[in-house]
Order: C-alpha cells, then sequence, then structure tokens
C-alpha cells in the first residue's frame, strides 16, 4: 500500500475552500486545535485512485503570507516548518473565478516555497453566466502548474482534482517571482549571510518576526539577528513585493482572461443597493434578528419539553428496573439528572448556529458590518464587532474568537471584554425555566406573549450591557493604536445545505461534549455531597420520628421531613448554609445558593445543580419545573421562586461572569489574566448588585 | 489632490500615491495600489464606511483610511 501523503489546502476567505474540503473528504473529517492555540484544525481523508488516500488538511482563509492575524500565523508556520507532521506534499490553492486576480497572489507566494502547488479554480459554474472565459492551457502554462476547473456547488470537476493531486510529482516547482527583484543589494547580502537557504523563505522569516518575533526555527538559525531594515523600510519592500507580483499576474491574466463587463447592473449590486441602504439597510437587519430570535424560542419549545420529559421518565425507568442501592441512585439522581440540563438546549443550540452560519455563507454578515461600522465606533467598537456580538448568542467561546479579525487592538480588546454580556444559549434554560415560574403565561395587547416579551427584554439588557460598558471601557482604557479597518465584501451565495448542516453539527457536538463533560463532574460530585453528610445526617430517622413524637403527622409526612432534613445536614447543606448568608439578601435560600456557585463552572449546570439537589430530597419522579415550583419558603405558603426573587436570580444571570471556559479563551487571545480577571470581577459586583437593588425593592 | 474618500458615485479614478506607513499591507494585498482603478459602490450613512470596487475587489474601508490615497479621476 502507498504511504499516505499530506495535502494543504489553501486560500482566501470567501473563495468556498471549506466546501471544496467538504467535497474531497465528505463526511470523513475531524475538527481539533492547533496545539497550544485555539485556532480550529480541519482535517480529512480523501480516497484518489487504487486504494491510495491523501490526508487533507483545510488551513484557515487568508489573503497572503505576511499574517496580520492567529488564524492566518497557522498557514505560514506550517509552510515554514518542514519538520512539522502536516508539512504538505502537495498544496491546493482554491481561487474562485470572479477574484481570480486577487486570489492568485497568495497562489504566487505558496508556489514560491517550492512545494508542488495546484490551482483549483471554484465556482466556474459561474463562468457562463458573467460572461467570463478562461484559456486554462495557456494559464497553466505561464503560471507552471497545473489547474483544475471546479464547482464545489454543482461538484463538477472535482475527479480531475483528485487525479491532479494524486499525480502531484509531476509539478514544477519554479517559483514564479526571483525574490531578489524585490531589493537586488539587499537580498544580495542574505544571499551571502545564508549560502544555502531559500531566498523568499528568509525573506518571510524576517517580515514575520517583526509581527511575530516569537518563533523559534531551526533551520533558520540567526536569521533573527540579520535585520539591516528598519520596520518601515521593511514595509516598502513588501509593497515593492506585492507590486511586483501583481504585474506579473496582470501580465498573465490580459493574455489568458477575458470578462464581457457589459452585464455589470448584476444580481449582486442590486441586492446592494437594498442591502446596504441606509435606511432599508437597516431596518432589514433589525427584522432578521428579530425573526430569528422569535423561531429559536418558537420552535424549540416543543423538542425541549419533550427531552425534559423523556429524562424524567428515564430516571423513573432506571429507579425501578436495577436493583436498589447507592449505584442506581447516582445514575438516577446523580448523572441522568445532571445530563438532562444539558441535553435539554441542544434544540436551541443547533437554531443558533443554524442562522448564524446561513448569515456567514451568504455574505451578509459583511454587509452588516459596513452597515454597524460607523454606529459601533461611538462606542469603542468595530463594525466587525458586530460578528462576536451576534454570534455571543450562541456562545461567548466562538464569538470571543471571531474578534480575531478586528485589526485594532483597543477596539478588539473592548469586544472581547463585553461579549459575555450578550445573552449566551447557556443562560438559556436558566431564563426560560424561571420566567415560565414567576411570569404568568399572559397576552399583551392581544397579540404579544408576556413571557416572549421577558426574554426579549433579557436579550436587548444583554446587548445594552454590552454596547454601555463599551462605552465606559472606551472611556476608561488608555490605550493608544491606529485604527484599520478593511473587510472584503463578497459576493452574494445561497448557502448550501451540506455545509451548513457540517457546521451546525460540528459546533453542537463540540459544545455539547465540552459542556457535558463539566456539568457530568459537577453533578456527581453534587451528589455525592447531598447523599452524605457527617454526625447528625446518620442519625436523620430517629432525630426527627423523636421531634415528631405526639404531633398527628402522617407516615408520608414524616418521611418528607426526615428527607429535607437529611439534605440540610449532608454535606452540601452544611456548605450551602455557610453561603446563605451571602446570598440571602438577594431573595435566594442555600439551595438556590449552591446553584448559583456552582454556575460559575458553567451557567447551565443551574438547573442541572436543582435537578440534582431536589431529586435527593424528593421519591416522586416529576419534570425539574415541577420541582422547583413545589418549592416553599419554610414555614409559609410562599413559593420560593416568586416574582421578586425570580426576577434577581434572572438579573444576575444577565451579567455574572460564570463561565471558565469563557475566562480560559479570553485569557488565551489577550495573553493576559489581567482581562479575564477584570471581567470575572466587574461583571460578578454588578450582577450582585443588581439582583440585590432588585429583590430589596420588590419584595 | 483629491482622495478616495471625495470619491462620488459613479466616478471612476486610478490611484496615485499613498504613504506606506499609513495604509495597512492587507489592503495593498487586496489590490490597493498605484496605478489600480478605483470606484465608488456604496456609502454607509455620514460616508463612512465607503464600500469600494478597487482592481475589481469589492471591499470596505472607513473614512481616515481613504482620505490617505491620493486618486486621479477618470472619465
Amino acid at each position: 500500500m502507498a504511504k499516505q501523503f499530506n495535502v494543504a489546502l489553501i486560500g482566501n476567505p470567501n473563495t468556498g475552500k471549506t466546501s471544496v474540503f467538504n467535497r474531497l473528504t465528505g463526511l470523513n473529517q475531524k475538527v481539533g486545535n492547533y496545539p497550544g492555540i485555539t485556532v480550529e484544525k480541519k482535517e480529512g481523508i480523501c480516497k484518489l485512485d487504487r486504494g491510495v488516500k491523501a490526508h487533507i488538511l483545510d488551513l484557515p482563509g487568508t489573503y497572503s503570507l505576511n499574517a496580520s492575524s492567529l488564524d492566518e500565523n497557522v498557514v505560514i508556520e506550517l509552510m515554514l516548518n518542514k519538520n512539522d507532521k502536516d508539512y504538505p506534499d502537495v498544496a491546493v490553492v482554491v481561487c474562485e473565478i470572479e477574484n481570480l486576480k486577487r486570489n492568485l497572489l497568495l497562489f504566487t507566494q505558496i508556489k514560491d516555497l517550492g512545494i508542488p502547488t495546484i490551482l483549483a479554480i471554484n465556482m466556474s459554474d459561474r463562468m457562463k453566466r458573467k460572461a467570463i472565459s478562461l484559456d486554462i492551457e495557456k494559464l497553466e502554462e505561464r503560471l507552471e502548474t497545473k489547474i483544475a476547473l471546479i464547482s464545489s456547488r454543482k461538484n463538477t470537476g472535482f475527479d480531475a482534482l483528485k487525479s491532479l493531486i494524486a499525480n502531484y510529482k509531476q509539478i514544477s516547482t519554479k517559483p514564479c517571482l526571483d525574490a531578489s527583484v524585490i531589493a537586488p543589494e539587499y537580498f544580495d547580502q542574505l544571499r551571502k549571510t545564508f549560502p544555502n537557504q531559500d531566498l523568499y523563505k528568509l525573506w518571510l522569516v524576517i517580515t514575520q518576526d517583526v509581527n511575530f518575533g516569537k518563533l523559534d526555527r531551526n533551520e533558520f538559525q540567526g536569521v533573527g539577528s540579520f535585520k539591516t531594515e528598519s520596520k518601515s523600510n521593511l514595509k516598502r519592500l513588501q509593497q515593492k513585493e506585492t507590486i511586483k507580483r501583481y504585474q506579473f499576474i496582470n501580465e498573465v491574466l490580459k493574455e489568458t482572461l477575458e470578462i464581457d463587463t457589459a452585464n455589470a447592473k448584476d444580481f449582486r449590486s442590486r441586492l446592494d443597493r437594498i442591502l446596504t441602504h441606509k435606511v432599508w439597510g437597516y431596518f432589514i437587519f433589525f427584522g432578521i434578528l428579530l425573526l430569528i430570535f422569535q423561531a429559536i424560542f418558537d420552535w424549540s419549545g416543543y423538542p425541549m419539553d419533550f427531552i425534559d420529559e423523556s429524562f424524567a421518565s428515564l430516571s423513573e425507568w432506571v429507579k425501578d428496573t436495577l436493583p436498589p442501592g447507592d449505584f442506581t441512585n447516582l445514575l438516577a439522581e446523580g448523572v441522568i439528572a445532571g445530563l438532562g440540563g444539558i441535553v435539554i438546549f441542544i434544540p436551541q443550540i443547533a437554531f443558533l448556529f443554524l442562522f448564524i452560519s446561513v448569515l456567514e455563507e451568504s455574505g451578509y454578515m459583511s454587509r452588516v458590518v459596513f452597515l454597524m461600522d460607523r454606529v459601533m465606533r461611538r462606542f469603542g467598537l468595530s463594525g466587525k464587532s458586530v460578528v462576536p456580538l451576534v454570534s455571543g448568542t450562541a456562545c461567548a467561546i466562538p464569538a470571543v474568537m471571531a474578534t480575531r479579525n478586528i485589526e485594532n487592538w483597543k477596539e478588539r480588546l473592548i469586544t472581547i471584554l463585553v461579549t459575555p454580556f450578550t445573552t449566551c444559549s447557556a443562560r438559556l434554560p436558566v431564563y426560560l425555566i424561571i420566567i415560565s415560574l414567576v411570569i404568568p403565561e399572559e397576552r399583551v395587547l392581544g397579540i404579544f406573549n408576556l413571557q416572549g416579551l421577558t426574554l426579549m427584554a433579557l436579550y436587548l439588557l444583554g446587548f445594552g450591557a454590552a454596547i454601555f460598558s463599551a462605552y465606559l471601557l472606551d472611556k476608561m482604557l488608555k490605550i493608544r493604536s491606529r485604527s484599520f479597518f478593511v473587510i472584503e465584501m463578497p459576493n452574494y451565495k445561497v448557502p448550501m445545505p451540506k455545509n451548513v448542516l457540517i457546521t451546525v453539527i460540528e459546533k453542537t457536538k463540540s459544545f455539547v461534549l465540552g459542556a457535558g463533560k463539566i456539568i457530568l463532574a459537577i453533578s456527581i460530585v453534587l451528589w455525592v455531597l447531598a447523599s452524605y453528610g457527617p454526625g447528625d445526617f446518620n442519625n436523620a430517622d430517629e432525630i426527627v420520628r423523636q421531634q415528631n413524637i405526639g404531633t398527628s403527622l402522617t407516615e408520608e409526612e414524616i418521611e418528607t421531613e426526615i428527607a429535607s432534613f437529611k439534605l440540610e445536614k449532608s454535606y452540601i447543606g452544611i456548605l450551602g448554609k455557610a453561603i446563605e448568608p451571602a446570598v440571602a439578601p438577594l431573595g435566594y435560600d442555600w439551595k438556590i445558593g449552591i446553584a448559583v456557585i456552582s454556575s460559575f463552572a458553567a451557567r447551565e449546570v443551574f438547573v442541572g445543580t436543582l435537578a440534582t439537589i431536589y431529586s435527593v430530597g424528593s421519591e416522586e419522579e416529576e419534570t425539574i419545573k415541577n420541582r422547583m415550583a413545589a418549592e416553599v419558603i419554610p414555614g409559609t405558603n410562599k413559593p420560593r421562586f416568586n416574582f421578586a426573587s425570580g426576577i434577581s436570580l434572572l438579573l444576575f444571570y444577565a451579567f455574572a461572569m460564570q463561565c471558565m471556559s469563557t475566562l480560559a479563551i479570553v485569557k488565551r487571545e489577550t495573553n493576559s489574566w489581567k482581562w479575564p480577571m477584570w471581567q470575572l470581577i466587574g461583571m460578578s459586583v454588578i450582577a450582585y448588585i443588581t439582583a440585590l437593588i432588585a429583590y430589596q425593592i420588590l419584595n | 489632490m483629491p482622495t478616495i474618500a471625495n470619491l462620488k458615485k459613479g466616478e471612476r479614478a486610478i490611484i496615485k500615491q499613498f504613504s506606506i506607513d499609513l495604509v495597512p499591507l492587507k489592503l495593498l494585498e487586496m489590490g490597493c495600489l498605484p496605478g489600480n482603478e478605483v470606484f465608488l459602490v456604496q456609502t454607509a450613512p455620514f460616508r463612512d464606511p465607503l464600500y469600494l470596487n478597487i482592481n475589481g475587489s469589492h471591499l470596505a474601508i472607513r473614512k481616515d483610511t481613504a482620505a490617505q490615497i491620493e486618486i486621479e479621476l477618470i472619465s
């Protein structure tokens, strides 16, 4: 059997590179992270003829080898490191037919690295409509490469591409541009100092180290000390290089590409005139947001109820079927109750990722960035902050990562700091369950559902808090950084269902698995703490019966008394009682206090924690919601979850920074513990104070 | 000399020159180089940012960056 070889997929953003990857690998792919950084790593296997398999790596989209972000840096890091296990035997540069000129810049850079480089021209199905003609043979000759004309939408040209990949050894590795034409004297000096090195690679190492100066490259030792040029001069040389490359590309395309510009007033410009309109553009954007939220709350209610009930009956079934004992109790009361708390919001997460991925894939998100830039700048943010703020409604973790393409450090930092205020899907289960307990199911003005409006208000509160704190941070932070803003406005595309589906499945899966582990661990710990205790705990039966001698309680009532006595004397009860004074002014008892504290690992733990604590205390199998509704303040008939304590809880969850994973990501992205710590302290203080005020006024 | 920030819708221009320190490399790599053609596609409120077609690429930049890039009108 032939040895598996490495293929790297490289290309500009918006060239459909990921759909080419999906076509080549099918579902035979896995998504992980590059070691030590949070850049997503997508790899897969492509089956070629005669049992040969190619390992395909989908590198982050980049406009050039000169990296300006962490994502783009991954590309150059790999391409300069021959010892990396993923170092490609062959590179496939994906271009888009309508942006061939710009896309070819990256192609010439990759080819100059001396790797066999195949050119895959995507979206070839648009050629006829756009009256574009291309002389492939001549282009192959001029670029000294092999070209595959493909369309991932129509699934054409992939057999040809695969056979080019299989025969990569026949492709010339001659560079497009002789690097020394950039600055003959400078490169002469380089050549003399490092006689055995490739000049272009040396040049890349020098210019990259200016931006990312932390790189250790065995092969290029000593290059760091070779800096005879100032930063500004190096940039001038980079400009010269870019000009030289474009000269070459223009020359080549003049001979091979023909575009009939007569039909310039096409679909794109007509759609742009409406979607980026000074008035209608904003109406449409807010209309779309409204539609998305409405859809999520309406549609996901049904599967959520179903999941809640299924887990309640599963837990009951386990209790009835397995022999009674500690293990069965742990399974039924700890594990299943805890897992139910996470599985329940798969529908919402899936819907959110679905909408966000459609907005991104269609090219609409760039228009929103364009429309919002000026407004957002007033609050110290960038137009590009819209993407993190909108995707923050799914989860703050990918949202914080999505800030990477914000060029200005101050704008990026503020975006990272305020993004966790947006209502992420982990807050949703908490909101939904509390709203259904404390807000009456009424209609306002005959049409609006009061519970729905409350939820909407909480979302607005989240956005408002983000924008307002951004404004304050902008005034407070004294960071000077140059404000650059460049965004490509890609062509509109109908999103491909397969791409959207893969994104939704991947993101939901990693979210649920990630959160699932934490929740599982916490619910087991909680169950153990709630099921065992010191001293009086073990004599609960005796003590309670002793106390109730002479009272007229039925056997059943005594059982309930014993259960709640046990819970109070258990380890978790002792712990909870200790923190009760801190949460009592907010209207919470010790059980809610425990749930709030454990939520600092992850918010969604709240429902699971309460489910675990309550199910330990009761014999009946019921849904989480019914158990919560049945809780009363001891000595009264007042429900524990009433309007005042409910609102206080909602506000607390709206503002508090309760997510370890987000803090970890913020630490990585800002490269210091300072910012996540400020985030944790600042947000928690705001949460505590607002919840306190709300409860004291309402009660 | 007029800059991209002065462009009106429908006008075409050729990029003349700019100070390399005030314009990001990324913009150059996307085709914003002396000699290339530019026209205005759309503006956001207050003419900021500007949605441009430079050298066949569609991109948006802020007004302050656009004001650094000198142009010469054609047509």
